[in-house]
């Protein structure tokens, strides 16, 4: 008898393994893919590794794309540690963008170190604002979550779209004569680009730093606040949660206004580290908002690991962008961030699970499988 | 299966349609049942009668295939079956109305009916023939079931009929009812009672699982009684009575009484109760007027007409003022109806209040509309001069309710948090653990250890899962948590069940000493030794009200077995309005 079981524990060092052996595993199948691509795979992983770290402005452009990732995949990863299902990092990336750019022409004239914190401000509180949308009505009527911020990422990129082409808005530029002949948004002055920390030829944009700050931030406050500790209880039992007292609602809304500002961060490092523009379809085109789900997804929703992924995932994107050519269609780079992503979560899962044939030797099979451990 | 004859066609002469022998089912060593013989007959309404626990369920769903006997024949018309699953039952011509309806909300009353059978058009569906065979049943048996209705618009009576439906789609011969009586109305009842008459007149045989002793009168044809795994007896219908069956499902002599009191419409008992004679007298306190009166030490009084009157009668010895005083309380259940109707009750500092009941008739919505997890339509809940009705939990933490939920893993831990974490869960606002809204990780250890010391919680470590404790010891951890409050009042739902003995007696110990500590105890439990070991009142719980109240003296318990079958101890009680106004 062959039977699939979930095991009650995992071990340790099966817990450090599993990502590591994943990541092979897809690394194996992606293999496959680009040899029957007619790719070589070994010297195709070179060429990425070069292109997303080594060459010459690789590893500046490699945090370009992991700086927007960094503050989606926290936002989707705190939110998803509660199971609140925030899926509109993408809508809350657009209103932080509104909000900070806003911000940045209407403050233009302020100094730096106080322009910044004021264009973050300005992220945070759109995005948060965003988000508790679908906060308020998932606290209060119970409507999903899932449905209502994904349908807001639509709305906010219409609101984009309608401040720059549509409208004569404040934010559009109205004035420049490539301005007439296309529609753009107005450039920031001098002073409300943010300055990047410069190390010989590689820059990392302040928006990254930050980021890390606020992960290491974050794992503080899950692991040894108050509110974390409610927001833990919440996740894993809503009606312990209640039993015990706890607002609920109240933490919902935390917790989506949280993951909003965070999401309204990568809209205001947008600006302020990159664009200096409120620039619609280059944000919708980038999707960073959506990647964020999968880099908390892979990130296992612990802060700490986010940074790491968004790193990686960052990279893969950037190599993605060097590799791709008239021998390299754009989709393989897709195709091999997918596998990485089925295999890591596949991993994860059936990490769970054992495969016990026989039904009598189970104890016996047990103590086997813990002295093989050892 | 659809189109088949009626395999009530085949049903011999003189062989029962069911015979189940020397049925024996152990679960990891308790034993649920304890070689049962039971039978029905074609045509007839065989009850199963019994307290909670004493084995019905268990029987019948060793009929349905849920659960295999451990020793034990099952004969269907005469020839040994084995049932392996719920569908072999179903082959054979056994039906089962479970208590939760098995009906997808969204589809309508013929999908639901198809729902899992071959239809007559292999692989595309046939609704019409479905609906036109549903017509048919539902005509036949006055059912009045739409087959083209979507469940979620139909009332819970007539979702039922919905599964009775479905049993006879599938040609049922045997229907099993499992307590449908539980969640209707009195009008619903006696809509049921005609559809299942009229299956009996069909041949069909039936078996209706129910503790509601007038209810069984009324409609069985016999009656088989069990006790604790064990059959007590059979008896007909006709010449069975309603003392003779609670008797028998108690397992001890009724105190000496009017049989014929539950007609009567009479004046008050409580002054006639002869509550100081010796238990020796108790065969000579025949009374033979109408009324329910009582034998000796059995001071089963009605609902209380003053506070003061209900801890008369109780062994307190000396409880302090009214702590938690709940009245006309009316909470409505999951299912719509109300499950809590116009209840009132006082707990004293001092004492521990126990209410019993068989399992559904509303304890569970009452300890959470007190605990603030359910908001009472009506009425108002006080503690200490502090209204709880209709408040959060934490109003009711705050004024010092403690509450062990009945639900542990589900309500009173989070299974995968650490034991230490699971004794921080409602005090984590405390300032004596946070401060600025951090945790104060020292301090919190400090408290947990001398919690899992002091409540002897058997743990490897305070950071190991809640999930790896045994059950005693999860809760003692709850109880850890809420004592160490310093509750004014504890709540305490079915405080021992799915225990060990120790443990068991390790929580009995210690809400006593809560009771000497001045602190006012209200314990809901199934387990009707358990409220009796405990309680200094009693209170009888039947269709969301107090229906009496008793001493806890080994010689009530039959008294109080009468009142969990529903049969008021006093006949005005539950006409006139409650006298406590």
């Amino acid at each position: 008898m062959i039977a699939i079981e979930r095991t009650l524990d995992t071990p340790r060092w099966q817990r450090v393994a599993l990502p590591f052996a994943s990541l092979l595993l897809a690394a194996i199948i992606s293999g496959l893919v680009l040899v029957l691509s007619g790719h070589n795979p070994i010297t195709t992983y070179e060429q990425i590794y070069t292109a997303s770290f080594t060459s010459a402005g690789a590893l500046t452009s490699t945090f370009v794309y992991a700086t927007p990732l960094l503050f989606t995949g926290l936002a989707a990863a705190i939110a998803f540690r509660m199971r609140i299902w925030n899926i509109g990092g993408e809508g809350q990336l657009y209103m932080g963008a509104i909000g900070a750019s806003g911000i940045g022409l209407l403050l233009g004239s302020w100094p730096t170190p106080l322009l910044i914190p004021a264009m973050m401000a300005g992220g945070i509180v759109a995005g948060a604002l965003w988000a508790l949308v679908p906060g308020l009505l998932r606290a209060y009527l119970q409507t999903n979550e899932i449905l209502v911020s994904l349908m807001l990422n639509y709305v906010a990129g219409l609101v984009m779209y309608f401040l720059i082409y549509d409208s004569k808005s404040y934010w559009r530029d109205l004035t420049s004569p490539t301005a007439l002949v296309f529609p753009t948004g107005k450039t920031l002055s001098a002073a409300a680009t943010w300055p990047g920390l410069t190390i010989g030829s590689f820059t990392l944009p302040l928006g990254f730093v930050a980021g890390v700050v606020l992960a290491v931030l974050l794992l503080a406050l899950v692991r040894s606040t108050r509110f974390g500790f409610e927001m833990r209880v919440m996740g894993d039992s809503t009606s312990a949660a209640t039993y015990a007292g706890m607002r609920t609602r109240r933490i919902i809304l935390a917790v989506m206004a949280v993951s909003g500002a965070l999401a309204g961060l990568a809209g205001a490092s947008q600006i302020g580290d990159f664009g200096h523009v409120l620039d619609p379809r280059g944000l919708e085109q980038a999707q960073y908002g959506y990647t964020g789900i999968v880099v908390a997804a892979l990130a296992m929703y612990n802060p700490l690991a986010v940074v790491v992924v968004a790193i990686l995932i960052g990279a893969l994107t950037n190599a993605g962008f060097a590799l791709q050519g008239p021998g390299f269609p754009p989709g393989l780079v897709g195709t091999m961030e997918g596998i990485i992503l089925f295999s890591v979560l596949g991993g994860e899962i059936l990490g769970r699970y054992r495969i016990r044939i026989g039904s009598q030797l189970r104890p016996q099979r047990a103590e086997a499988e813990a002295d093989a451990a050892r | 299966m659809e189109g088949t004859t009626p395999a009530t066609a085949r049903i011999r002469d003189g062989v029962p349609l069911l015979e189940m022998r020397g049925i024996t089912k152990r679960f990891a060593g308790v034993v649920a049942d304890d070689g049962v013989d039971f039978d029905v007959r074609a045509g007839e309404i065989h009850t199963l009668f019994g307290e909670n626990g004493a084995g019905k369920s268990t029987l019948m769903r060793v009929l349905y295939g849920f659960h295999h006997p451990d020793a034990g024949e099952i004969r269907l018309q005469g020839s040994p079956v084995s049932i392996a699953s719920p569908a072999d039952a179903i082959r054979h011509g056994i039906g089962m109305i479970h208590q939760h309806f098995m009906l997808v909300n969204t589809l309508s009353v013929a999908d639901n009916v198809a729902l899992g059978l071959r239809s007559s058009r292999g692989p595309l569906t046939d609704p019409g023939r479905v609906s036109e065979r549903i017509r048919q049943l539902s005509e036949t048996y006055h059912l009045q079931v739409d087959p083209q209705a979507l469940i979620w618009q139909l009332s819970v009576g007539e979702r039922q009929r919905v599964e009775i439906v479905k049993a006879l789609y599938r040609n049922a011969t045997l229907l099993i009812l499992d307590e449908p009586t539980a969640v209707l109305t009195p009008q619903e009842v006696d809509d049921l009672f005609a559809v299942l008459r009229r299956m009996a007149e069909d041949g069909k045989g039936l078996v209706f699982i129910s503790h509601k002793v007038r209810e069984v009168l009324g409609l069985s044809d016999r009656i088989t009684v069990l006790r604790a795994g064990h059959k007590v007896g059979t008896l007909p219908a006709a010449s069975a009575t309603r003392d003779q069956l609670v008797q028998m499902m108690v397992g001890h002599a009724l105190p000496a009484r009017d049989l014929a009191a539950e007609t009567g419409a009479t004046e008050g008992a409580p002054d006639r109760t002869p509550s100081d004679r010796a238990p020796s007298d108790r065969a000579t306190a025949i009374e033979s007027g109408p009324g329910v009166t009582v034998g000796a030490g059995t001071p089963v009084t009605p609902i209380p007409a003053t506070p003061a009157a209900g801890a008369g009668t109780g062994a307190a010895a000396a409880a302090g003022a009214p702590r938690l005083v709940v009245r006309d309380l009316t909470v409505r259940g999951d299912r719509g109806a109300d499950a809590v109707r116009g209840l009132s009750l006082e707990v004293r500092g001092g004492e521990i209040v126990g209410i019993a009941g068989v399992s559904g008739n509303g304890q569970r919505e009452l300890a959470e509309a007190i605990a603030g997890l359910r908001r009472p339509s009506s009425g108002s809940i006080v503690l200490e001069g502090t209204e709880l009705a209709g408040g959060s939990p934490a109003r009711g933490r705050a004024v010092g309710l403690g509450y062990v939920p009945e639900e542990r893993m589900r309500d009173g831990v989070v299974p995968d948090f650490s034991v230490a974490e699971n004794l921080l869960l409602v005090d984590s606002h405390e300032p004596a653990f946070s401060r600025l809204g951090f945790l104060r990780s020292g301090e919190i250890r400090r408290h947990c250890e001398e919690l899992v010391r002091t409540f002897d919680i058997r743990t490897p470590t305070l950071e190991a899962p809640a999930r790896t404790l045994s059950g005693g010891n999860i809760q003692k951890l709850i109880m850890a948590r809420e004592l160490s409050r310093e509750p004014r009042v504890l709540l305490v739902a079915q405080p021992t069940r799915g225990i060990d003995v120790a443990a068991a007696q390790y929580i009995h110990d210690r809400l006593r000493e809560q009771r000497g500590r001045g602190i006012g105890v209200l314990i809901i439990s199934e387990d009707l030794d358990e409220v009796m070991a405990l309680a200094d009142r009693i209170l009888v719980m039947y269709e969301g009200a107090i229906i009496g109240e008793a001493a806890p003296r080994a010689s009530t318990r039959a008294s109080i077995g009468l009142m969990m079958a529903g049969v008021r101890p006093e006949a005005p009680a539950d006409a006139g309005p409650r006298a406590t106004a």
